[in-house]
């Protein structure tokens, strides 16, 4: 074991301070020390997807980056991308469009959806594939996922256009 | 408490009962990063524990010593099988009636074989002791091939009497588990000799693994003062898991209470009792606190519960003009270190006896053997009933030779092969007894939609081109038709160590008219809490919204066997509407109190009882509930409540047509999925917004298992496929649109008739995916290749074929 180390981060909005190893990867800082286990752990590897969180406006897979890498920036897990008074219009349409099924790799695909449709608010059914080939499911063979991504980037663009 | 709503079509919709697509109620929880699956459990105090494992496949071991990691900050004790035995934990039996050790006793039988347990206060400090165990061990020569074991004198199983009988009947050799044989021997082989047309294959339906998202773990916590277990864990039966956790530790049943909270998909991974369990029950009573144990993807993978491993000779004899006389089947079944298959006690090798398929074969023969290697053990249905997916893969290849055999088509082959709708019930040649079935519209529907005929001239045309030329890509048609054999089952055949599997419902209908109902399963992602609410709203007239659904805690759900085998609508489904009808007679009789008439004169009619003949006068679901407690009925108790234990009289038959049109480059071996159609038939149709879902998946498992996916060893038994790196799980990427349609034919002993549909889409998807590429070989001489079509073994049987010259 290491010297430990002074890590301050900002999550979902809240700054986090704390002194963790060295060692201490990020979706441990955020599942074991700070109770947010929305994101979860598939495969340790950077495969599936299912701990996917946002950092500093970009998709990173938190299994694989020590909390120290993550220091003084700020993350966004799923808890932080909308609740009960806030759905965000990608958690109501995957439920609206059976994108889910067991719900573990969901908190990750709609986090890494949420950041799609902010890099490309209007994409192809091709480029969502691709865009969404860092995350795996097991159970809904995605076309669902695919429906769910596209009815939100609709939704959000209408309200969009409506406000403008 | 006047019902406002008259109008029945409203009042039918309102219930959203059977047939609505109806929107999931597990949904809220998990798009907001609310589930409960079992690594988010967090207790005060709680430890962590972890495996040592065997880097060898076959080897003994000579000394464990454990005093350095017992040396690291935070370790606080290491497990080895000298500490299980005195309590008789050191072996478990399995489900298949085997018994297996939960730590190396003496010798490891695998790669990635349980050898030691380190207690740690967090996963790190168990990391860091894990390193510091300090095994010592003696390599034995290594079998991966069941050939070979058949033949070595080495003895992989020294635990065993060589001579002595197993669980299933007399042993031929010391690796030999078992001979499991179904049909007539004699009669077959003679039909066989004497046919006009006889094609013969081999097959090797390669070993692979459910890998679900969420791997297996538990949380073991006992409580010393009050003398009571609690175990959470990734249970697909936590029931039998209750039962066997009892019956190997000596707790009394009703100390031990076991709750599968959210499972992060199951595929028959999370059916068996794994070592981690074990060694978490006992972690926990050793050092007085809870104690969590997650496997990481590696020992997923390499440790608990693969699937498949069959290879499988087939014989299949016809007339002619193609009509089909004998099938002979003979398998030697991989089962690896341990015999821990999870198959009912009198199916040794599952249901593979439903290999005559949809065809109405009149003679037919099965034989199976069980034998040792040093993989791992497992042998579970992934996505499927009882080994009903190898079953199927068999006999759609088999009618695939076959056709070749005939040059034929293999469409037409398989019409007039089926068996025909007036025939049903059906009793196979291998012994099951088919409830129902309309096949032949099936069939015609689905090449009707996919426009066959024009599929296979467009077909011909590319080949001309191929020859000619001008393109470097072949076209399949893959075609499959499959009968599954699901919702096991009759207690008088199906028990699993002994436990009849029935399923059970208990309802208690709130004075408000609402309710909960338990169930004796447990999702896994397949939606019960939503469908079985349906099931329920149809049955008692209350909306489904109003039904909460709950499942997977022993201390409240009432027994069950589980969800696996498509068993949950058969079984639980079954029982949940029976018991919606005791508390619907209830109903009617405090209905017609309330009305003032004879019982028989109400009838119930969407979400009431009214009066025959005076429609105008009725008492709502809503108005009996509360009636049922405020109300003292003279001969009946107060309340509104039931519970129904359900033993299906047979299992249940879901079919299928299904056509995948596939383009294959031959110089990179890259398959190209243009279309894909799938014709399921699931009886009664629940939730048809849930089926769809299902049959995505199941078809995406199946293209996974089919173009890529396995577990593979290499001569030192050395697992080669241990990471999502190696291990293929499709991405969106890979996947194409389903195109999906039904038909239906209701299940005539099921009481809604539905037959379940979870698995049928992995069970006929994979010999359609499998078929299309062999399909686009054909005309350049292919006859069978062995699975997974992965891009190299595609681009390899282009290039046996001659088409890169």
């Amino acid at each position: 074991m290491s010297k430990k180390m002074h890590i301050t981060l900002t999550v979902n909005g809240k700054e986090e301070e704390f002194l963790a190893e060295p060692r201490e990867l990020l979706i441990y800082t955020l599942r074991e020390r700070l109770n947010i286990t929305g994101p979860h752990i598939g495969c340790d590897t950077s495969h599936c997807g299912a701990c996917t969180v946002t950092i500093n406006g970009k998709s990173v897979k938190s299994c694989t980056l020590f909390s120290a890498q993550a220091n003084g920036k700020e993350i966004t897990t799923i808890e932080g991308i909308g609740g009960p008074d806030d759905l965000h219009p990608l958690q109501s349409a995957f439920k609206e469009h059976h994108g889910l099924q067991c719900g573990f790799c969901t908190p990750g695909m709609i986090t890494r959806a949420a950041k799609l449709l902010q890099e490309n608010p209007n994409p192809t059914e091709a480029e969502i594939r691709f865009g969404m080939a860092g995350n795996i499911c097991r159970c809904t063979g995605y076309q669902n996922i695919i429906k769910s991504i596209q009815a939100a980037a609709a939704e959000m663009n209408a309200a969009k256009e409506a406000a403008e | 408490m006047k019902d406002e709503i008259d109008n029945r079509d409203e009042r039918v919709a309102n219930l959203k009962g059977l047939g609505c697509s109806r929107k999931r109620v597990e949904d809220a929880r998990f798009t907001q990063g609310k589930g409960n699956y079992v690594d988010d459990i967090k207790l005060d105090g709680m430890l962590f524990g972890d495996f040592v494992r065997s880097p060898y496949a076959h080897a003994r071991i000579k000394s464990i010593d454990t005093a350095a990691a017992m040396e690291v900050p935070g370790v606080l004790a290491v497990l080895t099988a000298a500490d299980l035995e005195p309590l008789g934990l050191h072996w478990m039996p399995t489900l298949a009636g085997d018994k297996q050790m939960v730590l190396a006793d003496g010798k490891v039988l695998f790669q990635g074989q349980e050898v030691a347990f380190v207690v740690a206060e967090d996963r790190f400090a168990a990391a860091d002791g894990i390193e510091l165990v300090e095994v010592e061990y003696e390599e034995l020569p290594v079998i991966v091939d069941p050939f070979e074991s058949l033949k070595s004198d080495v003895v992989l199983r020294e635990d065993l009497d060589p001579k002595a009988p197993g669980a299933h009947g007399p042993r031929k050799h010391p690796n030999h588990i078992f001979t499991w044989e179904a049909g007539d021997k004699a009669p077959t082989e003679e039909v066989i000799a004497n046919a006009e047309v006889v094609a013969t294959e081999s097959m090797y339906y390669h070993r692979t693994h459910p890998c679900p998202l969420e791997t297996c773990g538990c949380v073991a916590s006992m409580d010393k003062v009050n003398g009571k277990l609690t175990l959470w864990g990734t249970f697909q039966a936590p029931h039998a898991i209750r039962t066997v956790v009892s019956l190997i530790s000596g707790i009394e049943e009703h100390n031990i209470r076991v709750i599968s909270p959210d499972i992060g998909g199951g595929f028959g991974n999370k059916v068996g009792a794994y070592p981690g369990y074990v060694c978490s029950v006992v972690a926990s009573i050793v050092t007085g606190k809870p104690v969590k144990w997650i496997e990481d993807r590696m020992d997923n993978l390499m440790t608990t519960a693969f699937a498949r491993d069959y290879h499988m000779t087939g014989k299949i004899s016809a007339t002619k003009e193609g009509k089909i006389t004998a099938l002979h089947c003979h398998v030697t079944a991989d089962h690896g270190g341990f015999d821990a298959c999870a198959d009912p006690t009198k199916f040794p090798a599952g249901f593979m006896n439903i290999c005559t398929g949809s065809y109405d074969i009149p003679t037919a023969y099965l034989e199976v053997d069980g034998v040792y290697t040093n993989k791992a053990p497992g042998g579970v249905s992934y996505r499927c009933s009882f080994r009903v997916t190898e079953a199927v893969y068999f006999i759609e290849r088999m009618i695939e030779v076959l056709a070749i055999e005939l040059n034929m088509d293999a469409a037409e082959l398989r019409r007039i092969n089926f068996i025909k709708k007036e025939q049903f019930p059906y009793k196979a040649a291998l012994g099951w007894e088919y409830d129902s079935g309309d096949y032949h519209t099936a069939w015609d529907k689905a090449l009707k939609a996919v426009d066959y005929d024009g599929l296979r001239a467009e077909q011909a045309q590319r080949v001309a081109d191929f020859k000619a030329g001008k393109t470097r890509k072949l076209m399949g048609i893959g075609l499959s038709f499959f009968t599954e054999i699901v919702g096991a089952g009759p207690v008088k055949n199906c028990d699993i160590l002994g436990l009849g599997m029935f399923d059970s419902c208990e309802i208690r209908i709130h004075p408000t008219g609402s309710a909960i109902a338990r169930l004796g399963t447990i999702s896994q992602g397949q939606g019960h809490a939503t469908t079985f609410a349906q099931i329920l709203a149809s049955e008692i007239g209350l909306p489904a919204d109003s039904i909460t659904i709950e499942e997977g805690d022993t201390d409240t759900a009432p027994y069950g066997l589980g969800t696996y085998g498509s068993r949950s609508t058969p079984v639980a489904g079954a029982a949940t509407a029976m018991a919606g009808r005791k508390i619907r007679a209830k109903a009617q009789m405090i209905a017609a109190y309330l009305l003032e008439v004879h019982d028989n004169d109400v009838e119930f009619d969407v979400d009431r009882f009214v009066v025959k003949g005076a429609p105008e006068r009725f008492k709502t679901m809503k108005e009996i509930a509360f009636a049922a407690y405020n109300q003292a009925i003279p001969g009946l108790e107060p309340g509104l409540e039931a519970v129904s234990y359900y033993d299906p009289p047979n299992m249940t038959y879901p079919f299928g047509a299904y056509v995948c049109v596939m383009d294959i480059d031959v110089d990179t071996g890259v398959p190209d999925i243009r279309r894909f159609y799938a014709l399921d038939d699931c009886g009664t149709r629940i939730n048809p917004m849930i089926i769809e879902g299902q049959i995505h998946g199941g078809l995406t498992e199946a293209l996974a298992v089919a173009l890529g996916q396995e577990i593979a060893y290499d001569d030192m038994g050395n697992v080669k496929t241990g990471t999502l790196m190696d291990f293929f799980l499709p991405t969106a990427w890979e996947v194409p649109n389903y195109e999906t349609d039904f038909t239906v034919t209701p299940s005539p002993h099921h009481p809604i008739g539905a037959k379940g549909v979870g698995e049928s889409p992995h069970v006929g998807g994979v010999p359609c995916f499998s078929n299309a590429v062999q399909d686009a070989f054909r005309p350049f001489g292919n006859r069978h290749t062995n699975m997974p079509h992965d891009h190299w073994r595609i681009w390899r049987t282009a290039n046996e074929l001659g088409l890169h010259d």
